[in-house]
């Protein structure tokens, strides 16, 4: 790549970043998700964050040299309606006025063979930081983009998720299935 | 079974007046849980709500078999009219006892919310989730609760009606203690 097109994408890139809008990689919002399946008396309910951000350099052949982070966006929590979603962002669950924004940050990535990779992390969320691992698959699409899928349980009693009467596990189930989806464009 | 006369069966009088008592615990329920708060307490009401309607829809598949296999007894004497309007509102009844329960639960998928029948049979998904789906589902699920209502108001007046007007056997032979017939329908 010419040094100036070079120059002109990473400032692309900056401006990008700054805004907000993508991540180094591009990862494909529209494209992508960041889904969770709950069991409420004993019964799968799915959700998804509608808004959050991604800054991702996922490069297979320099994993040492690669990160992710997200930012969700807790309000944007989408639920079976209005009401669970008011209720999700209340104090004993999110308590979004406080804690806005759960963060991802890998602090370390190792292949596991063929195209599964192991992410390390920590995942912040409602002022409690754990150290997680997301086990992820890698595949190409139609379009030649990266898509890694793979998901991770989160024990939401340890970020204190669902406190007070919710803190009862037969109501809601202590462990959360987040199941993430992320599609990367061709490397450049 | 055993039949006195040309009456219902043990069976169809006993199918009838639990689906009778299930619609009105459902349908109560369900009236009752859109003015609440979220809390345990009423995810386990929503539960018994979609059991029971999902019992419902059960139910009126069982009364169908049983009324192909155990006709029902003919109609007493009545203006043709009045016959018609029975067998359409019976008609009715029926479709509403399976569309309903279906509506709910095709109305669940669309929320993202599974439903686990009596706690122990996992139903599958009809539709994936889907807001837009779900608040139009929802209206179609309380549109069609209240037209059963509607129609449950005329089936149960016109039994009444029969009972207390026309004094004839119409209400009597579906009463689940077996009074004697007023009028002795044997040929």
């Amino acid at each position: 790549m010419k040094p100036i097109h070079s120059f002109i994408l990473s400032l692309a890139a900056m401006l990008m970043a700054a805004s907000g809008a993508a991540s180094a990689q591009g990862v494909l919002i529209d494209q992508s998700e960041i889904r969770f399946v709950s069991k409420q008396m004993g019964v799968n309910v799915q959700g998804r964050f509608r808004k959050w951000k991604a800054n991702v350099d996922f490069r297979p052949e320099d994993l040492a040299h690669s990160r992710a982070g997200f930012e969700i966006d807790l309000a944007s929590i989408d639920l079976a309606s209005e009401e669970s979603e008011a209720e999700a962002r209340r104090p004993p669950w999110f308590d979004t006025a406080k804690f806005p924004v759960a963060k991802f940050a890998s602090t370390g990535m190792k292949g596991v063979g063929g195209d599964r990779y192991e992410i390390a992390g920590t995942l912040s969320l409602k002022g409690i930081a754990k150290d997680v691992v997301v086990p992820l698959a890698l595949k190409r699409d139609v379009a030649g983009n990266s898509v890694a899928e793979g998901e991770f349980k989160v024990r939401r009693l340890e970020f204190k998720v669902g406190e007070g009467m919710w803190a009862d596990t037969d109501a809601v189930a202590n462990d959360v299935t987040v199941r993430i989806r992320m599609v990367l464009p061709p490397a450049r | 079974m055993a039949r006195i006369g040309t009456g219902y069966t043990h069976t169809a009088i006993a199918l009838h007046w639990l689906a009778g008592l299930l619609i009105l615990c459902g349908f109560t329920l369900g009236l009752s849980l859109k003015d609440l708060a979220i809390s345990p307490q009423t995810l386990r009401l929503y539960g018994y709500h979609k059991w029971i309607g999902i019992t419902v829809f059960l139910l009126a598949m069982a009364r169908l078999a049983w009324r192909w296999s155990h006709p029902a007894p003919p109609p007493v004497a009545m203006p043709e009219w009045q016959r018609r309007a029975a067998a359409a509102t019976h008609a009715l009844l029926y479709a509403f006892m399976l569309v309903i329960p279906l509506s709910g639960w095709i109305y669940s998928s669309a929320t993202g919310v599974e439903v686990v029948y009596l706690g122990l049979v996992p139903l599958p998904d009809l539709v994936p989730k889907d807001k837009a789906l779900a608040s139009a589902l929802k209206v179609v699920h309380v549109t069609l609760n209240y037209t059963l209502l509607a129609l449950v108001t005329v089936h149960a007046g016109a039994a009444l009606k029969h009972h207390f007007v026309d004094r004839d056997d119409v209400l009597r032979r579906m009463l689940p203690f077996r009074p004697r017939p007023r009028r002795d329908s044997t040929p």
